[in-house]
């Protein structure tokens, strides 16, 4: 087993309301491995964006470890973190508030690279600017062009070319499709593949679109209210799963093929609060097959197969 | 951009033949003419009615008007009744002391304001938020004449640190430019806290960070300048109304300003002065707002292709 550019262990974000605590981010464990796309999938308010946020410390920890190369990020301080920065960058979601509207494309991908004193000449910062956006498909008139001049797809192009200034290692795709027309989905996810191929990133891929992750990532882990309930490589996952709410999940990804009518596992009633849960199965209440039994503590992950985690007392 | 500035000029026609024939008119509504007080006390009759054809004030209002605007054609705002001065000098010798007046306030208050305003934004909900909003809500409330006494009775009665009025030395501006800074500070902290803290929450924030972009930088160079279309405004507008004339403020500290200019001639009823004053005091400020609206698009360049585009529409945001 290779070694994991990236290991997650027993992360827990809360954050304080006034109506109590809010566990967006609860024990969650988990470990990538060089080269690799690991998807995280779950409905809104699950706590897939925080994860992404947490690991990058974009928002602090409440507890656990966030291994990176080995190194424990999670207890650096502010000034060290800064440095760790250019190993780990993120993808946001919606490109149309995520890039500064007062800046030129120019500016927003260039202001990395000047901050960190990657290079220092002024010829050559424009040079590897050019050379940014050419591998991020976008055209070398666009450099003096403002976010709000450009469509959703170039703009996610240079939200993507902004990330890569640094050359980091790794990267959190933040749902970076979802808010994109879908013939251009496909664009971007054909960019972040090739991308992945030809510098050997490793991606943390957030979505909630199950047929974008099935496209995209070699290992799946499936959230629900802070929690991962079933994570196994991306085939076994969709040939196998386990946890009731995957098999939900999945039983709505629609089929392209006429007269196929697969039966829909429908999910009654709304996600739980988040805000100070009881400690059992989070699910519980919209799971068919619970039972009285289920009533017990909150089960973590087992291993059921080959790399297959599922938490689940009726597995 | 040039057709917008010019088309945004033209406007300042209508709006001066509005703004003139309403004063005109109010003026002359008002009970008591200005021949009450310029005729001695003992004329007759016949004396009155001379000095009224004199003046011009047997014809009717429409013709006075009438004329009074073909002078304004030529360059002539007319004569003052009281001072026989022209009325263009009287107000161009009064407008340096608004200018130094307002500019000093404002100067002040942009240089206290704004860094409190990002202070108490960044430290949302925090003792130093609160208190700035608390000193901020006070600085709002406060008329200015009675700030401008309180100020009066503390450094000049009590402390005798300050002249309590009049002109001339760097003493002299002080009580007037805090009297006249105070409201507008509070009013642009608390303008620059609530739209640094829509910045604040941006996106683009986040990427900034991400970026590794040092915070103390992410404040000042992404949110401040996203965060400073409102600033501009308030300041826009305050300065407009200052160059007008503070009249209270000039009253209370007796400040030879336009503002006092305006406040004797409309007791005279002195009608040329006080038309010609406001006539001024329109162009200075459309001029001004102008400049804040031209300035917008040096700021924020989704303005500017507004103004290209369209030639120069109302820019909606």
């Amino acid at each position: 087993m290779s070694h994991p550019i990236l290991e997650v262990q027993d992360l827990k974000k809360y954050f304080k309301t006034p109506r109590g605590t809010l566990h967006a981010v609860d024990g969650v464990s988990l470990r990538i491995e060089k080269g690799k796309t690991l998807g995280i999938v779950g409905e809104s308010g699950c706590g897939k964006s925080t994860i992404g946020r947490v690991i990058l410390r974009l928002l602090e920890p409440t507890s656990g470890q966030i291994l990176f190369n080995g190194t424990d990020i999670a207890r650096l301080k502010k000034a060290q973190m800064r440095g760790m920065r250019k190993e780990m960058q993120m993808i946001f979601q919606d490109p149309f508030s995520s890039l500064d509207p007062r800046k030129t494309i120019n500016h927003i991908i260039r202001e990395p690279i000047v901050e960190y004193g990657i290079i220092k000449d002024k010829k050559q910062i424009e040079k590897r600017v050019l050379e940014l956006m050419e591998t991020v498909g976008l055209a070398e008139r666009l450099i003096n062009t403002y976010p709000h001049e450009l469509d959703g797809g170039r703009r996610q192009r240079v939200g993507i070319a902004r990330a890569l200034a640094m050359e980091p290692k790794f990267i959190v795709c933040d749902e970076p499709v979802s808010a994109l027309d879908v013939s251009i989905q496909a664009q971007i996810l054909n960019l972040l593949k090739k991308l992945q191929r030809e510098m050997g990133l490793t991606y943390i891929f957030i979505t909630h679109d199950l047929s974008v992750v099935n496209y995209f990532a070699d290992e799946i882990a499936v959230m629900y209210l802070g929690k991962l309930v079933e994570k196994a490589p991306s085939e076994e996952l969709f040939a196998n799963p386990s946890h009731p709410y995957t098999k939900a999940l999945l039983s709505a990804i629609p089929v392209p093929e006429i007269g196929q009518r697969p039966e829909r596992i429908l999910l009654k009633g709304e996600i739980s609060s988040p805000i100070d849960p009881p400690d059992q199965c989070r699910f519980m209440k919209r799971c068919a097959r619970a039972e009285e039994s289920c009533k017990r503590e909150c089960l973590g992950l087992r291993e059921i197969g080959e790399g297959h985690f599922v938490a689940c007392w009726k597995i | 951009m040039y057709r917008y500035v010019i088309k945004r000029l033209l406007m300042l026609i209508p709006v001066i033949i509005g703004i003139s024939f309403l004063v005109y008119f109010v003026i002359d509504l008002a009970p008591g003419d200005i021949i009450s007080q310029i005729a001695p006390e003992d004329a007759t009759i016949e004396e009155i009615q001379e000095l009224r054809e004199e003046y011009g004030f047997n014809k009717p209002i429409l013709v006075r008007y009438g004329e009074y605007m073909a002078g304004m054609l030529h360059g002539d705002l007319g004569t003052s009744y009281i001072t026989g001065e022209p009325v263009f000098q009287s107000y161009m010798k009064r407008l340096p002391n608004t200018l130094m007046l307002a500019f000093a306030s404002i100067f002040v208050s942009v240089m206290i304001s704004i860094p409190l305003g990002i202070l108490s934004a960044v430290h949302q909900g925090t003792w130093r938020d609160n208190i700035t909003m608390v000193v901020a809500l006070l600085g709002l409330s406060m008329p200015n004449f009675w700030l401008g006494l309180l100020l009066i009775i503390l450094f000049s009665l009590n402390l005798g640190l300050l002249p309590s009025g009049g002109y001339g030395t760097f003493a002299h501006i002080i009580l007037p430019a805090i009297t006249v800074g105070t409201g507008l500070t509070a009013m642009l902290t608390r303008t620059t806290r609530s739209s640094m803290l829509d910045v604040i929450r941006q996106d683009y924030l986040r990427t900034a960070r991400s970026k590794g972009v040092p915070e103390k930088k992410v404040i000042n160079k992404h949110a401040l300048k996203n965060a400073l279309i409102p600033i501009i405004t308030v300041v826009g507008t305050q300065l407009a109304s200052c160059l007008g004339g503070a009249i209270i403020t000039e009253t209370v500290f007796s400040w030879p300003g336009v503002g006092r200019l305006i406040l004797d001639s409309v007791n005279s009823r002195d009608i040329p002065m006080v038309t010609g004053c406001i006539i001024m005091k329109t162009i200075t400020i459309s001029v001004i707002l102008l400049c804040v609206d031209l300035l917008y698009a040096v700021v924020d360049p989704r303005i500017k292709a507004q103004y290209a585009t369209r030639g120069g529409k109302a820019h909606g945001r």
